[in-house]
Formats: structure tokens, sequence, C-alpha cells
């Protein structure tokens, strides 16, 4: 059930290759996060898997069937696009209820199974509204109402939040995980915030320009970035990343070190430079330091009490254990 | 914003524009209703008297009066419902992507800039002429005995002729609703298991509601007053069979010079129409809420 499994799925629009040959296994049940810049081709490989595009070369296999000819309806898959796409004319209700509809359900077990996802998602209250006179949240959840009730073998999420303010986001973000976590059904999410990713993911798969550049577990990226840009892209906030002279002293031409992996000391260390700005956020303390030698400006991070403001000196000193080596092609040395 | 002071100021500065659009309206009307009660007609000389409303009577109890009005309504109702619907299907096609766009788009907007006596003439006297028309061709050449439109089916070809220079305008507008429809909508329902039948139906048909009310109201006006057509083609023959109110009224004042009838059936044509009006607003006018 819900396995998803591309092979050299490759799209080409005229003559520009967005994605360029591509494989990849989404097991059974699995929330796999697809993240990258904007413009990498996260969207097109979603709608490739939901069949809203054909793909120029490849095969996609859906729960152990070739469906890389198959129509979108048939693949039974649910998608949740960024603008909602609700029906603006019809209410909640029929919104929510029009697959079943589709599907020539009969209407009892439509208006059963369409209370029981209100219920779950509360929206009850709304259920005879339209959607023009609901909230941001309440039209993301109707949305996945609408994806939940077909009971599909897997879920498709482009960027659902990026329409909510910071808070709702944050409070969707948990609904989500949980209606996860209950339904136990393969989804696949894509967004742009690697916070998003970290947090929701059991599988990163980090793209760049159309090509996978790593997958694996948060933790995986986070410890083991496979190059430079997955060590860019995955963290916040962003490892700093040395090259040149401060980087062959470590015998590579990049390193990488978290903010979180730096220790300060006002008397002693490897690097020393001066206080830039000073972002206090109550628990956490980030540094930006520069005048240390190093081309790039070093962010650290430090307790929330800590006494440094703009203009004072510190003295900087890498854990050693936590270094990120690369070689000149960007690839991680062991 | 506004205080007092400057909405006094604006409604000042408005009065003469407003004086003058009022003039322009009221004038003619006035003189319109005036002139019906009087017994006025071009042969006659002399006095014009008072006759109260034996005008409307006269105009009213006219047999032709009553087919004036039903064909009114046939040439309103079968123009706007082979306009939406061939503007629809249109639209549809144009929406789609294809070779030379532009170009077809351009053609389809062309017969809008055809003056109507023009294209009347053209319709009359190129292809529905039974002697040397281009339907009568074809009918000839697979064996068929020409059709005499005007002479047989005068108020559907009258119709015809209409709803072709009307096409236009409806698949435009049709157009550009239709393109304002969210792809994702579509794409929404597609994956909701809606086939292509379906999703017109309960996707595109409903978010062209709006395009259509606007293509309805604003077509009625004009087809209310269909002249140049009916005087082209049939002259309103044969007998009466394509005279519709306005064409009535054209007959009464300038073929039987009687102007106190033609005055009322002028202002039993404002009624008419401000009674569709009211119909319509009723009917449709709640599509063009937000
Ligand atoms: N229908 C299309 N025709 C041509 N190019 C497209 C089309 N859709 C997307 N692209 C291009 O493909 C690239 C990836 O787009 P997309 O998948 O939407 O990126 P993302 O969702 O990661 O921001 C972009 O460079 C975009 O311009
Ligand atoms: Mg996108």
């Amino acid at each position: 059930m819900g396995m998803i499994e591309l092979s050299k799925v490759t799209k080409r629009f005229g003559y520009v290759e967005v994605v360029p040959p591509l494989d990849l296994t989404i097991e059974d049940g699995e929330f796999c996060v697809f993240v990258g810049p904007s413009g990498c081709g996260k969207s097109t490989l979603l709608r490739l898997i939901a069949g809203l595009e054909d793909v120029s070369g490849g095969r996609i296999v859906i729960d152990g069937a070739d469906a890389t000819a198959a129509p979108p309806a048939k693949r039974r898959l649910a998608m949740v696009f960024q603008s909602y796409a609700l029906y603006p004319h019809m209410t909640v209700r029929k919104n929510i209820a029009f697959p079943l509809r589709m599907a020539g359900m009969p209407p009892e077990e439509q208006a059963r199974r369409v209370d029981a996802a209100a219920k779950v998602l509360n929206l009850t209250p709304y259920l005879d509204r339209r959607p023009g006179q609901l909230s941001g949240g309440q039209r993301q959840r109707v949305a996945i109402g609408r994806a939940i009730v077909r009971e599909p073998e897997a879920f498709l999420f482009d960027e659902p939040l990026s329409n909510l303010d910071a808070a709702l986001r944050v409070g969707m973000r948990l609904e989500i995980s949980e209606l996860h976590e209950r339904l136990r059904t393969t989804m696949v999410y894509v967004t742009h915030d690697q916070v998003e990713a970290m947090t929701m993911a059991d599988k990163i798969v980090v793209l760049n320009a159309g090509r996978i550049e790593q997958v694996g577990s948060p933790l995986d990226l986070y410890k083991a970035p496979k190059n430079v840009f997955v060590a860019g892209f995955i963290g916040s906030p962003k490892m700093n990343l040395v090259s040149g002279e401060g980087a062959r002293r470590f015998g590579a031409e990049t390193i990488g070190i978290r903010p979180e992996h730096v220790r300060v000391s006002t008397t002693e260390g490897t690097w020393t430079g001066t206080v830039g700005v000073a972002e206090h956020l109550g628990s956490d303390t980030f540094l930006h330091v520069h005048g240390t030698g190093l081309a790039e400006t070093v962010t650290v991070r430090v307790g929330g009490e800590i006494d440094l403001r703009h203009g004072s000196r510190v003295h900087l000193t890498p854990d050693p254990d936590k270094i990120h080596r690369f070689d000149a092609n960007g690839l991680r040395l062991p | 914003m506004s205080t007092q002071a400057s909405r006094a100021a604006a409604r000042l500065m408005l009065s003469p524009a407003v004086i003058l659009l009022l003039m322009w309206m009221i004038v003619p009307l006035a003189m319109t209703l005036w002139f019906s009660t009087l017994r006025y007609r071009l042969l006659q000389p002399g006095a014009h008297p008072f006759v109260g409303l034996r005008n409307y009577v006269f105009f009213v109890t006219d047999p032709a009066f009553s087919t004036a009005i039903v064909n009114t309504l046939i040439l309103v109702g079968g123009v706007l419902v082979i306009t939406v619907v061939l503007g629809i299907l249109l639209a549809l096609l144009l929406d789609q992507p294809m070779w030379g766009q532009g170009v077809v788009r351009l053609l389809v907007i062309a017969p809008f800039f055809v003056m109507p006596t023009v294209s009347a003439l053209v319709w009359k006297n190129m292809f529905m002429s039974p002697t040397s028309g281009l339907f009568a061709e074809l009918s000839k050449a697979v064996g068929l005995v020409p059709f005499d439109f005007f002479g047989q089916a005068p108020l559907a070809s009258v119709i015809a002729i209409v709803a072709w220079q009307w096409l236009p305008f409806a698949t435009l507008i049709l157009l550009t609703a239709l393109q304002s429809l969210d792809r994702e909508q579509l794409e929404a329902a597609e994956m909701d298991g809606a086939p292509p039948l379906k999703r017109f139906w309960f996707i595109i048909l409903p978010h062209l509601a709006r395009g259509v009310t606007v293509v309805i109201l604003i077509q009625t006006i004009f087809l209310l007053s269909v002249f140049a057509e009916i005087r082209v083609t049939t002259n309103g023959g044969p007998g009466v069979a394509s005279t519709n109110l306005p064409f009535l009224v054209y007959a009464r004042s300038l073929l039987q010079f009687d102007v106190g009838a033609g005055a009322a059936g002028g202002v039993v044509a404002i009624i008419l129409a401000n009674i569709v009006a009211i119909f319509l607003m009723r009917a449709v006018g709640k599509n063009l809420d937000a």
C-alpha cells in the first residue's frame, strides 16, 4: 500500500530539462519531504507523481503497479494545492464530498464520511459556508478534508502552509504531523522551508536544480551532509562554511561548522573577532562575528543570558569533532 | 475623508454634467410622451388635437402588436441562447493552446466590426438568396431545391444573422471569464476523479455564470432594439412575420406617417424593455454580486 517508486524519471519543458533522470523510493506510510530552493523542480516532481504532468522518460510505480501512463484519477492519490484550489461556488460540505460524489458513492455514506472528516478537522460549524467566508487556516483544513475522505494511497502536499501566517503555520504543521501519526498513510510533502522539513519528515529529499543532493532522515542530513549544498541548506541558522586558508588548515577545501558547535570565550580561542549583530531570542543568542581573518562572517550560538553585545571582542573555538570537511568539488571528506 | 463642504462642492461641480445628461434623456422622453397623446398625422396638416390615450389603444389593439411583442421576445431569446451556447463552446476551443492562436482570435472577433446593415446585406445577397446565394448553390450541387430563407423562415433567418453578429462579443466575454479560472481548481477536480464533462459541469460552468450574466444583460439591451437587420432583409415581412416592436414603431410613424401612434409605440417599447430588465435582474442579477 502506498509505496511510490520513481526510476529514471525525467521531465523536460521544451528543451529545458527541469528534472534530470532521477531515482527515488518512497516507502509505504512514510512522511517524505521534498525540500530545496524555489524553482528547483519540487512542484514539478510532485505533479509528475500526481499525473498532472506527463514524464518525458522513466517509470513511476505506485503500489507495485506501473502508473507512468495512468491518469491522475486512477492513481488513488490525493493532492493539497498551495492555493488550496477549493471550489468557490460550493459549500464546505460539497467541497469535501466532491471526490466521493465523483466516485458515485451513496449519499448516506458521503454524509457519514464528510461528518467524520469535519469532526477530525474541527470544521463542523463551517460545513454550510463557502470557501470565501473562511479564514486561511480553515480553507487549508477544508483542502485537507477533501483529500482525506477519499482514503487515498498517499497524500501529496505542495507547500500547503506557505500562504499562512507564522503562528498558524506552526499550528498546522503539528496538525498535519498528527494526522500522519493517526492515518499512517504515505505523505509526500513539498516545501522550501527547511524547518518544516526537519520537524515533519521521516525522510528528507534535498533537491537542487532537479537533482537529488541527498536523501536521509533529518538527523542524517544534520549530522552528515553529503556536500556543501546540503550543509548550507539544512539547519537554522545556517552552518558556517569557511573556504580558503582557514579551511586548508584542516586539510579541506571547505569546512563547515554549525553555530551551536563553536565555543565562545572572552579570553582565548582559534579565531578572534568582533561581535557585529547579536540576536537575542531569550533561550538562545546568535552572535554574528566578523574580523576573524576568515572571509566569511561567523555565526555562533550562545546561551540566552550571555552579556555580549555589538563591538565586544570574542574568541571562537570550533569543536574539532563537529567540523565537516569538503573537497574541491564540494563533496564530504571522510 | 469627505467633509460636508467638500461633498457640497462635489455636487456643485458635477451638476452641469448631470443636468446636461438629464436633459439629454428627459427632453426626448417628454416629447415622446407628449406626441403620444396627440393626433399627429403627417399627411393631415393643421392642428394636432389632444386625444388622450387613443393612440395607445390604437397601437395595442392592432393585431400586428401582439405578433411584434412575441417576435421581439423570440428574437431576443433565440439570439441569447445561440450566442451563449456557441460562445461557451468557442471560448473553450479558443482557450486551448494551439498554433496561430492570435490570428484565430482576431478572426473570431471580426464579425463584431462589420456594420449591421452591411452584414445583413451580405447574408441576404451572398448567402441566403434563393437564386444566387451560396446556400442555394450548395443545395443545387447536392440536388436539393434551394431554400427560400426569408420567405419560409424570416424570423429564424434574422435571428441567425443577428446571432452571427453578437457571437464574437459573447465569445470574447466568456473567453476572458474562462481565462480567469484558477487552473489548480481544474487539476484538483481531475485528481478528485471528475472526467472532462463533469469538470465542465461542476467547475467551469459555475465559474462562467457571471460572464454569462454580463452577456445576457448587455445583449438584451441591444437585441430589444434590433432594426437594421430586419429593415435590410425582410422589411418586417412576409406580412408581419418578422416585425419586432422597433420595426412596428418605424412602420407606424414613417411608413404610415402617424407620429402619434409611433410615439405611443415607443413608450410601449420603453415599458417592455423595463419589464424585461426587471425580470432579468431578478433571474440572473444575483450572479453579479461578488
Ligand atoms: N509548465 C511549465 N513550462 C515551462 N517551464 C516550467 C513549467 N512548470 C515549471 N517550469 C520550470 O521548471 C522549474 C521548476 O519549477 P517548479 O517545479 O515549480 O519549482 P519549485 O516548485 O521547486 O519552486 C522552474 O524553472 C520553472 O520555470
Ligand atoms: Mg512550487
